[in-house]
């Protein structure tokens, strides 16, 4: 790139943001120029949409100066980062369903008439000038519940071309979108780049970001990792960056005795989401099931924990066949969950540790027909000591614990069960980084003491940490297993990217 | 309207898809053929006119219900204002300061009445809005809050018109419409177009609807329900005052339930309890569902009681297609 | 300084602020009336609270779970015309069971539909409200019922009768508090109605049967329905058809006033009795002090929306509400 005088469109200095026990942002900087596409990157809970909200008016940065074209500005909410020309489209819809596209489009600014009537021939020529300008297929006035996803994704980029941008912001555009739509999004970005328009791009995607992006700027963990210039640099280079310090798997927690086959599935298909999925659990070993989002992973851990009924396949504990018809079955036969999103599916955030810890087994733990409250807090002592738990006492509501010890809690509530299989989806989402390896060495160490371990990941240092084997997973379907020892971090990405043996582009 | 025309699927399948859209419009076509079949007196305008006053009352109250709902919002306590609506318009017309102005001594009572529910719509809003507590709690103690006050300025005694004017009112008509009922179909309009076709009505979707996405879109939340809750004071205090013409007399007691039979009347017709959903069109098919119902079961003398049963199951049965028609979005996880 | 005191101390002053409340209450009454303390005033007030307080019960029960129940006074007008019109037809003795079975038989709908149907609770029971005012009016022919015999009858006890002294409706309610608080709070049973109404999600990712669940707390309302009708039927000797009406929002009230959210997930039957004995204290008070009873209404009203607004307060950490 040559050497520009002009002022970046927007400009991060050391922007520092935490939240009760997490620091999300740790002194990061960052720049858009105009015209320019710099791509932010970054795994899971690095720190990127953190980063975009803040950008977006959406988060108070606790520390950090924030320059839009040259000049310091505070942005307290997402209507003055608008008005400085920041556009923000978030990946998460923020639609109201039962309204029109156009209305959508312009939602808070409707032109109006005299008595506040809506200007809908003003609203309609506009918006269907944008969705043109899309090459939607669809009109302004179709209801936005009426839409597809991808197509409601479509609005809310219409909404962005409303203003007269400075800086748009596009957080995972693709994820819902086909190829076709894809090549509009790609134009339309090309479009507004020429305009001058700074593009700040999140996605996950490496062969998007290399056709698209001017510069990548990686985060990790929270903490600024380097910008590098797209032109010049390759996968191999962003991948070390965001992966961070080449894997060290020596350190790694020696796994015990590898024994009989505890669980297997044979051709499990639960379509759309999965089909012919078949693998063998050992106790003793820890399976990693890694690829993106959506591959599969989760819904194949639901199906069996009973939540999911699959529409062909058998399932096997011990070498029998068995139907698991709801959670209560599963836990009867020993296989336990710890699920992806923890605040929502794993604790109840207003009830005590303890109580959270023995809710699966409180029907069991009882004098008479009353809870015996004595056995329950030796369990969650003999567990909070086994696991490290840091909490004031049983008492403290789980909501209070920082994100590693709520996750502790949730292990402890399976593994005092006794289980014969634990099911860990993401283990370490959302949580910080010197409670990540510890929980990757609790998980080791289960396994250690015979425990049929699967641990569902995005996160590739991950499951190249914890697994013996890895099931590698691309759209609902297993593409290859590998054993520890055998796997390369090439081989593992073309796996989940879909791509066979080539070498990725 | 041509409903049924199979063999030209254009025509036909725009009022059909609007009936997907509209089921309660359905249901009312049905009990309305069902009863001028089975009942000679049902198919009769003076019944219809009936039937439009009947449901004058609880219909002004839906359509500042449906306002409300929309918003992701509710008002138990309409009943009350009512009462309250009600005893201010009989008893201010007596007052002795307009003694003299015969006629026009109705005026600042009906004024009167109308500003009581504008300014409870307008406190119980305000609270919604500050306090952020559930406007389900706030209305709820608005609700025996307001009975109080009702009681307080009665006395526990009711009221009666002395100007016999005012409870003529009631009975005029203009052309085939009685003035009631002229009033309800005037305000429903009102609302109606106040719902589709302006910024504020426009606003209350997606208020209710992504309430996240309001507010980042500069929508001024707080205001935008109060303003809504001062509407449905309005009419609620509309639907006392005429409530009392028809009586000649407000009654302490007067409008007790009508919040749940309002809310019955608006679910009925596709408004959505957590907001984002719903429409004017839909309310009043409602309202007219359970007047329909009750005026053709009562011209069958089918005693009032099964009114209960029918309107209650109808509800229940309502709710369960709704779930079952929208059972796809969660994803087949068994929760 | 409210503001700073909340965000503090704010959860455990909240937590005991209906105590303080109460006890406020209590003081301010005690000086305006020599009678207010009095034990014949108290057992007065105690015996009159029976009713929505034996209704209150069950409908923590029904809330903690996550869910309301609209549906309470008309099953309560259904439980009471049943067991007196039957009182004199099969006896007390087959009545009672006839009326507690039939009630619960509506428990179970409610629990069927809201619970195993997953269907909006505020809706259904709203539904089950005016069915079964439909019902009670066809099966009472919209007569009202009346017992003949009223000073022969055993069935006089619940409302009328004295064990040691202490009015029957007073021992009923107390007893039957005990015995849901027990269960809510020192039961597998009770533990999962916290869990499903903390967090339904999690709660079945913990093997919690949650329709199961949610269907035996209306079952629990119903039952408690039932109770408050044998004490109604027996103090009345006779019932309206309405007599209910209007009760689920005053029961509510004192759900509400006792601190129990109706997002469900936390509140307790202890706070709920609270809340109950509150409404009545507030009432009696009013009346000693030469109210007229409606007045209650007036500081119900500003005391409900108090009590939840400072509840939420501190949750939040700021007084008022941050949207715009």
């Amino acid at each position: 790139m040559t050497e520009t005088t002009t002022q970046p469109a927007l400009r991060l200095q050391d922007i520092v943001k935490t939240f009760p026990g997490v620091r999300a942002l740790d002194g990061v900087s960052f720049e858009v120029m105009p015209g320019e596409v710099h791509a932010l990157l970054g795994e899971n809970g690095a720190g990127k949409s953190t980063l975009m909200k803040v950008l977006a008016g959406m988060y108070q940065p606790d520390e950090g100066l924030i320059f839009i074209g040259g000049g310091q500005v505070r942005v307290a909410n997402p209507m003055e980062a608008k008005a400085q020309g920041i556009v923000l489209i978030h990946q998460e819809l923020s639609l109201a369903p039962e309204m029109s596209a156009a209305e959508n489009i312009y939602l808070g600014e409707l032109p109006c008439k005299s008595f506040g009537r809506v200007d809908w021939k003003a609203l309609y020529a506009r918006s269907n000038a944008i969705l043109e300008r899309l090459r939607c297929r669809f009109r302004a006035d179709a209801l936005v519940a009426d839409l597809s996803i991808a197509n409601q994704q479509m609005v809310e980029i219409a909404r962005a071309l409303t203003v007269d941008a400075r800086v748009v912001i596009f957080d995972e555009p693709t994820a819902s979108l086909t190829d076709a739509e894809k090549v509009v999004l790609f134009d339309i970005i090309t479009d507004l780049k020429a305009q001058g328009v700074g593009i700040v791009y999140i996605s996950h995607r490496m062969d998007e970001i290399f056709t698209l992006s001017d510069r990548i700027t990686v985060l990790r963990d929270g903490a600024y990792r380097g910008t590098l210039t797209t032109a010049e640099t390759d996968e191999d280079a962003v991948t070390r960056l965001m992966i961070g310090r080449s894997l060290d798997l020596s350190q790694r927690v020696a796994a015990g005795e590898v024994g009989e086959v505890v669980l297997e599935a044979r051709g499990l298909s639960c379509a759309p989401l999965y089909e012919d999925v078949s693998f063998q659990v050992r106790a003793g070993e820890v399976v990693g099931f890694y690829g993106l989002v959506g591959a599969g992973r989760t819904e194949i851990a639901e199906t069996l924990f009973g939540l999911r009924t699959p529409n062909a396949g058998t399932i096997l504990i011990d070498g029998k066949e068995v139907t698991i018809g709801s959670p209560q079955d599963a836990i009867r036969l020993g296989i336990s969950l710890v699920p992806e999103n923890r605040k929502e599916q794993g604790l109840v955030l207003g009830m005590n540790c303890r109580d959270n810890m023995t809710l699966p087994q409180v029907g069991d733990l009882t004098t008479g027909p009353f809870v015996s409250g004595g056995a329950e807090v030796s369990i969650f002592d003999q567990y909070r000591d086994r696991l490290a738990i840091k909490t004031p006492s049983w008492r403290q509501p789980v909501g209070f614990l920082s994100g590693g010890n709520q996750q502790k809690i949730v292990i402890g509530k399976w593994l005092s069960m006794q289980p014969r299989v634990l099911i860990v989806d993401e283990p370490t989402r959302g949580i910080d980084v010197g409670s990540k390896s510890e929980i990757h060495n609790l998980i080791r160490q289960l396994a250690g003491q015979g425990y049929a371990v699967i641990v569902i990941s995005s996160e590739m240092p991950e499951v190249l940490h914890v697994a013996d084997r890895i099931v590698a997973m691309y759209h609902g379907r297993v593409m290859r297993s590998f054993n520890a020892g055998e796997v390369t971090e090439d081989s593992l990405v073309q796996a989940i990217s879909g791509i066979g043996n080539g070498k990725a582009a | 309207m041509s409903t049924t025309n199979a063999t030209t699927p254009g025509p036909a399948a725009a009022p059909l898809r609007w009936l997907m859209r509209n089921p309660i419009w359905g249901f009312v076509l049905i009990i309305f053929v069902f009863f001028s079949l089975a009942t000679d007196h049902f198919f009769d305008i003076r019944n219809f006119q009936n039937i439009m006053v009947q449901t004058s009352t609880i219909g002004l109250i839906a359509l500042g219900m449906t306002l409300v709902m929309i918003n992701g919002n509710i008002d138990l306590s309409v009943g009350a204002t009512l009462a309250l609506a009600a005893a201010f318009a009989v008893d201010v017309q007596s007052w002795a300061m307009f003694a003299t102005w015969g006629n026009w001594q109705i005026f600042p009572a009906v004024c009167a009445a109308l500003l009581v529910g504008i300014a409870l719509g307008a406190l119980n809003g305000f609270i919604v809005w500050k306090t952020g507590v559930d406007a389900f709690i706030v209305t709820l103690g608005a609700m025996l809050g307001i009975r109080g006050l009702v009681f307080v300025y009665t006395g526990e005694s009711s009221f009666y018109a002395m100007n016999f004017a005012y409870s003529d009112f009631s009975a005029l008509s203009i052309g085939p419409l009685p003035v009631l009922a002229l009033i309800f179909l005037a305000c429903t309009l009102a609302v109606h177009l106040l719902l589709s076709r302006t910024v504020h009505g426009r606003n209350a979707y997606a208020v209710g609807g992504n309430r996240e996405a309001a507010i980042n879109a500069g929508i001024r939340v707080g205001p935008h329900m109060m303003v809504n809750f001062m509407i449905i004071g309005f009419l609620a205090a509309l639907s006392g005052v005429l409530l009392s013409t028809q009586m000649g007399a407000a009654t302490p007691n007067l409008g007790r339930d009508y919040e749940l039979w309002v809310i019955t009347a608006v679910v009925l017709g596709g408004t959505k309890l957590t907001g984002g959903k719903g429409d004017i069109i839909g309310t009043f098919g409602g309202v007219l569902a359970i007047g329909i119902l009750r005026n053709g079961m009562n011209l069958m003398q089918v005693p009032a009681f099964y009114v209960y049963v029918i309107l209650g199951s109808i509800l229940i049965a309502v709710l369960f297609l709704d779930k079952q028609f929208n059972r796809r979005t969660q994803g087949g996880l068994r929760l | 300084m409210l503001l700073t005191r909340l965000k503090a101390g704010g959860p455990a002053i909240a937590k005991q602020g209906i105590l303080v409340a109460f006890i406020l209450f209590m003081i301010v009454f005690s000086l305006a009336s020599d009678r207010f303390l009095s034990m014949d005033n108290v057992m007065s007030v105690l015996r009159q609270s029976a009713i929505i307080g034996v209704m209150a019960l069950g409908v923590t029960v029904v809330v903690i779970g996550g869910n309301l129940d609209l549906s309470v006074g008309s099953m309560l007008s259904f439980a009471t015309v049943l067991v007196v019109d039957l009182h004199d037809k099969i006896g007390p003795e087959m009545a009672i069971p006839v009326m507690v079975f039939a009630t619960l038989c509506l428990g179970a709908i409610n629990g069927f539909l809201i619970g195993f149907l997953r269907l909006n609770s505020l809706i259904v029971t709203l539904g089950m409200l005016s069915a079964i005012q439909g019902l009670v009016l066809i099966y009472s022919g919209g007569q009202n019922v009346d017992i003949v015999d009223q000073s022969g009858t055993w069935f006089r006890f619940f409302g009328r009768g004295a064990i040691l002294g202490i009015a029957t409706p007073i021992i009923i309610f107390a007893l039957l508090a005990l015995i849901i608080h027990v269960v809510m709070s020192m039961t597998p049973f009770g533990r999962k109605v916290y869990a499903v109404g903390g967090n339904p999600t999690a709660s079945v990712f913990s093997g919690i049967p949650r329709s199961r669940v949610v269907f035996a707390t209306y079952l629990i309302s119903a039952l408690c329905v039932a109770v408050a009708a044998i004490i109604l039927g027996s103090r009345v000797m006779g019932s309206q058809n309405n007599v209910g009406q209007g009760y689920e929002l005053q029961v509510l009230a004192a759900v509400i006033l006792g601190g129990t959210s109706l997002l469900g997930g936390s509140g307790s039957i202890i706070r709920t009795v609270l809340g109950v004995l509150m409404l009545a204290f507030i009432q009696n008070g009013l009346i000693l002090m030469g109210q007229p009873y409606y007045t209650q209404w007036l500081v119900t009203w500003a005391v409900i929306i108090i009590a939840v607004w400072l509840d939420v307060a501190a949750k939040r950490g700021r007084l008022f509400s941050p949207i715009a």
